[in-house]
């Protein structure tokens, strides 16, 4: 589905992404940990098209197209999603216009006719109810006044009303208690089939209890140092991050 | 030039007086010719002023205008009058055709008593006591060369009175349409509302022009909110890019009376909107919100003032704009808290957004505190749209341009949501899409 080859990035003048080399296939969940600076971020929002990062080389294929040559809304329409870290509040713009803009541009692309009012309201509440999320929060501004929680849920609805091929979840359990950790997971757990991806960014273990990965890589210094399967992730939690800063030494 | 107008208008007020009879000599043309021989001292207001520092005129003054003195013919069709209308709206409705009262048009529907709304010339035969007792007695004549102009040429307008504990159901739309297609021409509104203790209504003052020749508007309204009267009162400005506005609004308002004005501006060319409130009785509140949105080489300026005079009440103003190509607004907004005021809330909030590299604001916010038991704030910003917001929607699939209507309006909706009439406000949220380009 998606294909890194030797990604290297960098912000003004500092290098952040050193070479990254990754292949997801359609009904696979991948997660990245590392340790704080060690890039994860910067991958989930080069791939999301955010303005003020310079690819300084390699190349990312999605579902056969070049997705650096795209602008975000265009690969949001090629099916790439980016729940963020610090979703971002817009007060005066409800959450159902929102969404009601986005999924009938997305359609537009498609060539396809925007949703009657009637359509979408169905669709608004069946995925409104599949997250967990009230109806009230519905007609509330795009997270504005949302607590942390709120505002994950808000990122793993916006996920099931686009349904895309592929979905990044950049840090989405930080700031979350259990409660609130399992209910996106959850989420995550139901719109997940054998035609779409994950890639789930985390610095902690606890996430990939609900979300079960794949695969799992270690990321440290722009690079990814190491791969494996879930048990990778509990290493990780035992060993925490210095044993992989070694590993790094002794390559 | 400017001179020349001048000269131009102080003929055309020799006009004026020869069409007169026996009310050359009342009290009221004796204010008439005393304000007639302010505007001939003071002259058109410049640049040099502080008060006019940002607003250049000479635009204006460049221009040869005849005052319209008497209803002319009038080639208005039902359909083109209803054409400025908003879609659902009932109530009554007052229309003005180059400052005068169209008898043919207006349409009254509130069938209740104590309540006269109508025509000010109207007025000066039915309610001469009061417009003895309330004409030129608040917008200060001496020192606004513009307020002495329209004074001088005080022929028709809107007239309300409402008596004590009236409260008007329907609300008020006056269509003020400017009629440039023969010649250029001055139209000079005189308005004069007043509200008995306990009485209240909803209204809304639209401007519209037809036809490219530039005309000029110099309207002059005085607002009297006695004890716990409440006036809703919203101004629309749709005018053309030939039509230059300059608007002033006195309220005097007594104890626990209410006052609220938005004014959305996005049409004309030069706009300058006096807003004056003096808050005069314990109590009071009033409330400014402005909504501008520019584009070309339009230009306005939103000129307030709020003076407390009295303990215990409370202003609060937010004033939006989104400004675009060369166009420019101006806030000044000066906040008066005299001595004995304490214990007054004032706020005051401009913001704006600048959409292109040569869009330009003077904000220009003045607390004048005199009190030292007071709670007063104000602010300005002038910025971009957010990058973050943007980056957020694009994310979701929406283009930037979508991205960037959604924005705006998000950004407006705070201003048109003041608006409580809501015919008036369904039909501002959709006419600002359309604004925005969707």
């Amino acid at each position: 589905m998606i294909t890194i080859k030797n990604l290297q990035a960098r912000v003004e003048e500092k290098e952040i992404l050193k070479g990254i080399n990754l292949q997801i296939n359609a009904g696979e969940i991948h997660a990245i940990m590392g340790p704080n600076g060690s890039g994860k971020s910067t991958l989930a929002s080069v791939l999301a098209g955010k303005e003020g990062y310079d690819v300084t080389g390699g190349e990312v294929t999605f579902e056969g197209k070049e997705l650096l040559d795209l602008d975000p809304e265009e690969r949001a329409r090629e099916g790439l999603f980016l729940a963020f870290q610090y979703p971002v509040e817009i007060p005066g713009v409800s959450n159902t216009n929102f969404m009601k803009t986005a999924v009938n541009e997305v359609r537009k692309a498609k060539g396809e006719e925007p949703y009657s009012a009637g359509e979408f309201l169905k669709l608004l509440k069946e995925k409104a109810a599949l997250v967990g999320l009230n109806p009230e929060y519905l007609s509330r501004y795009v997270n504005d006044g949302f607590s942390g929680g709120e505002k994950k849920r808000n990122e793993i609805f916006q996920l099931a009303m686009l349904n895309p091929k592929f979905s990044i979840l950049d840090e989405t359990d930080s700031g979350l208690d259990i409660d609130a950790l399992k209910i996106v997971a959850d989420g995550v757990n139901k719109i997940r089939n054998k035609h779409n991806a994950f890639l789930v960014i985390t610095h902690y273990q606890r996430l990939l209890n609900y979300i079960i990965p794949d695969f799992v890589h270690v990321m440290y210094d722009g690079r990814i140092v190491k791969s494996g399967g879930k048990e990778l992730a509990l290493k990780l939690e035992e060993k925490g991050y210095d044993w992989i800063k070694e590993l790094e030494v002794t390559a | 030039m400017e001179e020349e107008l001048k000269y131009k208008l102080i003929s055309d007020f020799k006009l004026l007086e020869s069409s007169l009879n026996g009310e050359a000599k009342s009290p009221f043309h004796k204010i008439r010719q005393d304000a007639i021989s302010v505007f001939e001292e003071l002259g058109f207001p410049v640049k040099k002023l502080e008060e006019w520092k940002y607003t250049n005129l000479s635009n204006i003054t460049k221009n040869r205008f005849r005052q319209f003195l008497i209803p002319e013919k009038i080639n208005l069709t039902f359909e083109e009058v209803a054409g400025f209308i908003y879609p659902e709206f009932e109530g009554n409705i007052i229309v003005l055709i180059n400052g005068h009262y169209s008898v043919k048009f207006s349409k009254i529907v509130t069938q209740k008593d104590g309540v006269f709304i109508g025509s000010f010339s109207e007025a000066r035969e039915k309610h001469n006591d009061l417009i003895q007792n309330y004409f030129a007695k608040y917008a200060d004549y001496y020192r606004n060369s513009l307020t002495a102009l329209n004074t001088a040429f005080a022929i028709d307008g809107v007239f309300i009175h409402l008596e004590k504990n009236v409260t008007v159901d329907e609300p008020l739309l006056i269509l003020n349409i400017a009629d440039s297609r023969e010649e250029n021409l001055i139209a000079q509104p005189r308005n004069l509302f007043i509200l008995e203790e306990g009485s209240s209504i909803l209204m809304a003052d639209d401007y519209y022009t037809i036809g490219d020749h530039p005309f000029f508007t110099n309207s002059v309204t005085e607002i009297i909110l006695k004890q716990n009267a409440s006036l809703e009162h919203y101004k629309i400005q749709n005018d053309g890019s030939n039509a230059y506005h300059i608007g002033t609004i006195q309220v005097e308002q007594e104890r626990d009376s209410r006052f609220s004005n938005t004014t959305i501006s996005w049409g004309g060319g030069l706009i300058r909107n006096n807003l004056n409130a003096t808050l005069n009785g314990e109590n009071s509140e009033s409330h400014f919100f402005g909504l501008y949105l520019l584009k070309d080489k339009q230009f306005v300026d939103n000129h307030t003032l709020v003076d407390h005079a009295v303990p215990n009440c409370n202003s609060n103003e937010l004033y939006k704009g989104l400004i675009d190509d060369k166009a420019t607004g101006v806030f000044n907004g000066k906040i008066m808290v005299r001595k004995d005021a304490q214990k007054t809330n004032a706020y005051q909030s401009n913001k704006n957004i600048l959409l292109s590299e040569n869009a330009k604001i003077n904000a220009k916010p003045q607390l004048e505190i005199f009190a030292d038991d007071v709670k007063c704030s104000h602010g300005a910003t002038s910025g971009q749209l957010d990058e973050n917001s943007m980056f957020y929607l694009q994310s979701r699939g929406i283009s930037k341009v979508e991205a960037k209507i959604l924005l705006m309006n998000a950004f407006s909706s705070e201003v048109i949501d003041s608006v409580k009439i809501d015919s008036l406000r369904q039909h501002l949220h959709n006419l600002i899409l359309k604004k925005l380009g969707k």
